[in-house]
């Protein structure tokens, strides 16, 4: 086989995944369970081969966390807008599709990016262009200019916070000489 | 829940059943959401985000009445994959239904994707009607590869 041999760092975080969920659902996390578990997901990773997600190395959990408390309120805010939404607004909700070109030209970082964005208020991932990293987004409730503006904002900050939580260093420069929270217009 | 619950107990139903009643009603709202929204795209909104924090506020219910260490784990995988898969389905969903038309193009105030779209396939009309394989192709959002 002439496929390239994933290092077992680049495959550790998946190896560590595979184990919890494994003793999740046997509901036991004694030390035997974990140690077949690990065989069990060593095997699976050799023989069910994806191609590897290319990590950029580092990981900041002081940027981690509260990252992820925002998000976890943004979840709680997302869900009673679209009631709000369905509710008052219903059939008269008007939207929007809009471009939005990120940094960022890996897989990874437009992939987390477009996660969190349609988890978090008013957004959808309608459309990826891998080649341009752009993102279509589907917004909801978004009816001027500058709720586009706001929209287009919020998803490259967003991109931003992920770099500097996981991003590589080459694209922390980036965002430094941009002088991060600065948005980008839309190369339209 | 415990009958004649007295302290602590007291408190933990308590809590529950606020878990419990908020995240139905987090459910109920994207059932109205799915009924009420006009098209295919703002339905997604309503399928994926309500709905998420719904089955997190269940699965929080759940393990406070377990009282049972190995039950959050669990419920935890559970919301983990759930955030995972929903963002990913909703796009797959939303993005055949933008490739099959399923929009109403009136209800979008801004559609920076139509342009995007027809020039990929007036482009494809294109190198179909004219046969030549070595044409230059312009590399836009509308023909990301499977890979």
């Amino acid at each position: 086989m002439s496929r390239k041999r994933t290092s077992f760092r680049t495959e550790l975080p998946l190896l560590v995944w595979l184990v919890v969920v494994w003793g999740a659902l046997w509901r036991d996390f004694s030390p035997g369970n974990l140690v077949f578990g690990a065989l069990i997901a060593l095997v699976v990773a050799r023989v069910f081969y994806l191609p590897p997600v290319e990590l950029s190395g580092r990981f900041n959990v002081l940027r981690a966390i509260p990252f992820v408390v925002v998000f976890l309120g943004k979840v709680v805010a997302a869900s009673f807008q679209v009631l709000y939404l369905a509710v008052f607004r219903g059939p008269s909700v008007t939207n929007a599709v809009v471009a939005v070109p990120l940094r960022s030209r890996s897989d990874l970082m437009v992939t987390a990016t477009g996660h969190v964005i349609s988890l978090i208020p008013g957004s959808l991932v309608v459309e990826v262009d891998r080649s341009t990293s752009t993102l279509y987004i589907h917004g909801i409730n978004v009816r001027s200019d500058a709720d586009i503006a706001k929209l287009r904002k919020e998803v490259q900050d967003t991109e931003a916070s992920l770099i500097r939580i996981m991003g590589t260093r080459a694209e922390m420069d980036a965002i430094q000489a941009e002088g991060w929270p600065a948005t980008r217009g839309a190369r339209a | 829940m415990t009958p004649n619950a007295t302290g602590v107990d007291a408190a933990i139903d308590a809590v529950t059943a606020v878990l419990l009643i908020v995240g139905a009603i987090m459910s109920l709202g994207a059932a109205i959401g799915l009924l009420r929204f006009p098209d295919l795209m703002s339905r997604m909104h309503a399928a994926t985000k309500p709905q998420v924090l719904g089955l997190f506020l269940v699965l929080a219910a759940i393990g406070l009445q377990m009282r049972e260490w190995w039950v959050w784990p669990v419920l935890a995988v559970a919301w983990i994959f759930q955030l995972l898969t929903v963002p990913v389905s909703a796009h797959m969903v939303g993005r055949a239904g933008y490739r099959t038309r399923h929009l109403h193009p009136e209800l979008l105030s801004v559609d920076e994707l139509e342009a995007v779209v027809l020039r990929a396939a007036g482009q494809r009309a294109e190198e179909k009607a004219e046969g030549e394989p070595g044409m230059p192709r312009m590399r836009d959002g509308a023909t990301p590869g499977p890979d």
